[in-house]
């Protein structure tokens, strides 16, 4: 666990995201103009903190979470000013699925589905582990609430999942977890 | 009956001429712009413009900045007035920015803007303004487009002739408009203005780090009024022109006073010899007070200090220094042209363009080739420093740019057009009429060595029938022709802030690749920061509150404060704990009789309020930061002046609980 921990702040710290540079219109008479599609994720920014977006995509622990993140499109939103607190399944978390689950939930015809696990957690607050208490609900961005309870001053969410470390972004917070978050089934 | 009659018939003929000249008026959209107009000024959604162009805002005090070609306002820069949106001159911090000789002063009048260079050409580092009433010249730091220092000028009055700048950024200047009665007894008759009033053009000398100004000297010049002016770049580099009027030395009614000359002076200044001189001893010096502001970054506050001193050098003790050259016609114009060679004099009453060799000055000194002399000072002959005129090139010229092909571009206000002309051949090649009534224009580099030319952008004084009215005031405006090929071309109007005089304007890549996204919170050191949410907290000094505050998506610690008494002053330092780009906070307070703050990411800056009244304050953040913003909010409570109720302060816990 402080493996992870130490990778994903050393993704915090250096990674430089590689992405489309809004393009200057160097010869505006006339010329066809090149309009960068995308959100806030496309903008070219090495000095600032980064993001929850840019600290997941420079951890090695999370790039299950980030390709899914990307399958549902939710890149574009969680780069946007927040406040944000994203509960980060680590890679071996999505492994412990059913075999076949996520590779099921990255089809296209799954998208939603994707969408509805992932925004699951994610919640529009910064929720900082010193503030949480035993027994508290949150709700979460899928419109679900997860529940939290707090031991030894160790939280967990929804009974089974252990935050075990907690980064801050620009953008609001990430909570690393150790297991994935599953919606209530309806 | 009859008389009644005619009396009819002359207000219809009047009526009609009246209508039949607004009805035959070509109307905005279709007045002279060809049908590719559009797409030459058209700047697609998500791209960026080509040029920053940075505008005077005239009697708003502040610097605007516009792109080119699309005309689209990015920011107002505050430089000299008071801007709410921003806290100038509310915040603790930007107070002392704006203190002078007089004590604070709140606004001014900003003409003319002077972008930094390096052997001649544009570098972006500062843009330069002038404060036209209480003199001054502030200093616009391009990577964080804030006032970086504004420096006092005495022994001044309306600093007009300002802040025009030398080949390498060495020094600019500050030429007085109004001569005053300079040294220790300044209690005179007006009407012994020829005795008792004098000119002064000082040179400001630019930290080539720094960008730090300092007042280096001051030249004495003859009771006259000086309008604007041009340093030489090239041969030229070691001169300075400045255009005069009122040679006359009129002290009343200069409309007609003043213009009673057939011609009145360039005045030529060796600033290498005036350089030397000064660096020699040569000058006086002078008791003064004036004060040099500073904002330090690292703290996030401005310092304003007075100092008491100035050198003055008088022409009389300075050989070889100060040479008046004959110019038709109160100048207003004093355009050196990109090799240096050419000034071009503007004489705003006179029917010619009198272009001077820079060659045939030399040549002229050398031989003193004189005409008399003026207050001391010896008076080239017209003849003898001449390239030529142009020829009845139109009325009222007021200032020229140009395009580094040969080009010179003039302002005619009174008959409002631009003119293009060959500065060799002195020919008239083009005009392009201007809606309505242009002051200055602005070519992109058109003051510098190398002109980027492709566009001259026209500031007009009259918009009347441009744009949907708003009461009797318009909107101020520019518009933009395209000069790249031999006629120039209207392609766009934009509104502007008022009133734009002087602008210039610069490739966006000059700039914006220095452009700073985040103050780093390591390097913020404000004496009041709370650098991080562990540190925030409240702390009397006697009748002083300090809350240090911070702010970060989507709150402040503290947001619950008490034991604020009535009598108290209570000091907000917030401080914004964001590192992302774009991300500022705001800061308000309930009855607060100054402003809000508006704090950029790693700054910290103070609001001081004085409540008035017991009970509850709410204060919030004002900036749409998040979508949890409108919960970015908080409240302060105030007690009676004797109460007992305990300072106490928190965020989230809901403490105290052992006195409500
Ligand atoms: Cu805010």
């Amino acid at each position: 666990m402080k493996k992870i921990t130490f990778s994903l702040l050393f993704a915090a710290g250096i990674f430089l995201i590689s992405c489309g540079d809004a393009s200057q219109s160097s010869d505006s008479a006339g010329s066809a103009e090149q309009v960068v599609a995308g959100g806030q994720e496309a903008v070219q920014d090495d000095e600032s903190q980064k993001d929850v977006v840019k600290i997941a995509v420079g951890s090695p622990d999370h790039t299950t979470l980030v390709a899914a993140l990307k399958q549902a499109e939710l890149v574009t939103a969680l780069s946007n000013a927040g406040p944000f607190t994203v509960f980060a399944p680590v890679n071996a978390a999505f492994d412990q699925l059913p075999k076949g689950t996520v590779e099921g939930l990255m089809q296209d015809d799954k998208k939603a589905d994707l969408q509805n696990i992932l925004q699951y957690h994610v919640a529009v607050a910064v929720y900082k582990v010193e503030n949480m208490k035993d027994g508290q609900m949150i709700g979460q961005a899928n419109g679900d609430n997860i529940t939290l309870t707090v031991k030894d001053g160790k939280v967990k969410v929804n009974g089974t999942a252990n935050i075990v470390a907690s980064i801050q972004a620009s953008n609001g917070i990430i909570h690393v977890i150790d297991a994935v978050l599953l919606p209530p089934a309806k | 009956m009859k008389k009644f009659k005619q009396l009819a018939w002359l207000f219809a003929v009047v009526a009609f001429g009246l209508f039949g000249q607004q009805s035959c008026k070509p109307k905005g959209g279709s007045s002279g712009v060809g049908a590719d107009a559009a797409a030459k000024a058209y700047v697609a959604p998500g791209t960026y413009d080509e040029f920053y162009n940075f505008v005077s805002g005239g009697f708003s005090g502040q610097m605007s900045v516009y792109g080119l070609p699309s005309g689209r306002l990015f920011r107002v820069i505050p430089v000299f007035s008071v801007d709410a949106e921003k806290g100038w001159g509310y915040s603790e911090e930007s107070k002392p920015m704006l203190n002078t000789s007089h004590g604070f002063v709140p606004w001014d009048d900003l003409h003319h803007v002077a972008l930094s260079v390096t052997k001649g050409e544009h570098d972006g580092r500062w843009a330069f303004g002038n404060a036209n009433n209480t003199p001054r010249i502030a200093r616009v730091d391009l990577q964080t487009f804030r006032t970086a220092e504004i420096i006092e000028i005495p022994n001044s009055a309306g600093n007009h002739s300002s802040p025009f700048i030398t080949e390498n950024s060495e020094y600019v200047v500050a030429g007085t408009r109004f001569s005053v009665p300079i040294g220790d007894n300044t209690d005179v008759p007006i009407n012994t203005y020829k005795e008792n009033f004098k000119g002064t053009v000082s040179f400001i000398g630019v930290d080539p780090t720094s960008g730090e100004m300092n007042l280096s000297f001051q030249i004495l010049a003859p009771g006259i009024n000086f309008d604007l002016a041009r340093a030489g770049k090239g041969k030229s580099a070691g001169w300075f022109f400045f255009s005069c009027y009122n040679s006359e030395k009129a002290n009343t009614l200069l409309e007609v006073n003043a213009s009673q000359k057939d011609k009145d002076f360039i005045m030529a200044v060796n600033w290498k010899k005036a350089e030397e001189y000064a660096k020699a001893g040569k000058g006086m010096k002078k008791k003064v007070r004036y004060a040099h502001n500073k904002f330090n970054e690292s703290t996030h506050t401005a310092t304003s200090v007075i100092k008491e001193e100035v050198l003055v050098l008088d022409p009389k003790d300075c050989p070889d220094m100060v040479y008046f050259m004959p110019c038709p016609k109160s100048p207003h114009g004093c355009d050196t042209d990109p090799t240096g060679e050419y000034i071009v004099g503007s004489g705003k009453l006179a029917a010619v363009i009198p272009v001077f060799s820079f060659t045939k000055i030399q040549e002229a000194i050398a031989a003193k080739n004189f005409d008399g002399e003026y207050d001391g000072i010896p008076v080239l002959k017209y003849d003898a420093v001449l390239h030529g005129e142009v020829q009845k090139p139109g009325l009222g010229p007021l200032h020229t740019e140009f395009d580094g092909k040969g080009n010179a571009y003039t302002s005619f206000f009174v008959s409002s057009e631009i003119v293009k002309w060959n500065i060799q051949e002195l020919k008239v090649l083009d005009r392009v009429p201007t809606y309505y009534s242009i002051g200055h224009l602005c070519v992109p580099g058109g003051p510098t060595s190398k002109p980027h030319g492709k566009y001259v952008v026209a500031y007009n004084k009259i918009t009347k029938d441009r744009y949907l009215p708003t009461g009797p005031e318009l909107t101020q405006s520019a518009q933009i022709y395209d000069i790249s090929g031999e006629k120039m071309k209207l392609i766009l109007d934009f509104p502007t802030i008022g009133e734009p005089h002087y602008a210039e304007a610069i490739p966006a890549s000059l700039v914006m690749p220095k452009s700073k996204k985040i103050y780093k919170l390591e390097e913020n050191k404000h004496p009041y920061a709370a650098l991080g949410e562990g540190k925030a907290k409240v702390e009397r000094k006697g009748k002083e509150v300090h809350v240090y505050m911070s702010s970060i998506r989507s709150h402040f610690t503290p947001d619950n404060i008490e034991g604020v008494k009535l009598g108290d002053v209570v000091y907000f330092h917030v401080t914004n704990l964001e590192q992302d780009w774009d991300v500022p906070h705001g800061f308000a307070v309930k009855g607060a009789n100054n402003a809000e703050l508006l704090i950029l990411p790693g700054e910290t800056q103070t609001l001081v309020w004085k409540p008035e009244k017991t009970g509850v304050y709410p204060m919030y953040c004002t900036d749409f930061c998040s979508a949890l913003h409108q919960e970015m909010q908080g409240y302060i409570r105030v007690s009676p002046a004797g109460s007992n109720v305990p300072l106490t302060f928190s965020t989230g816990t809901n403490l105290p609980t052992d006195n409500k």
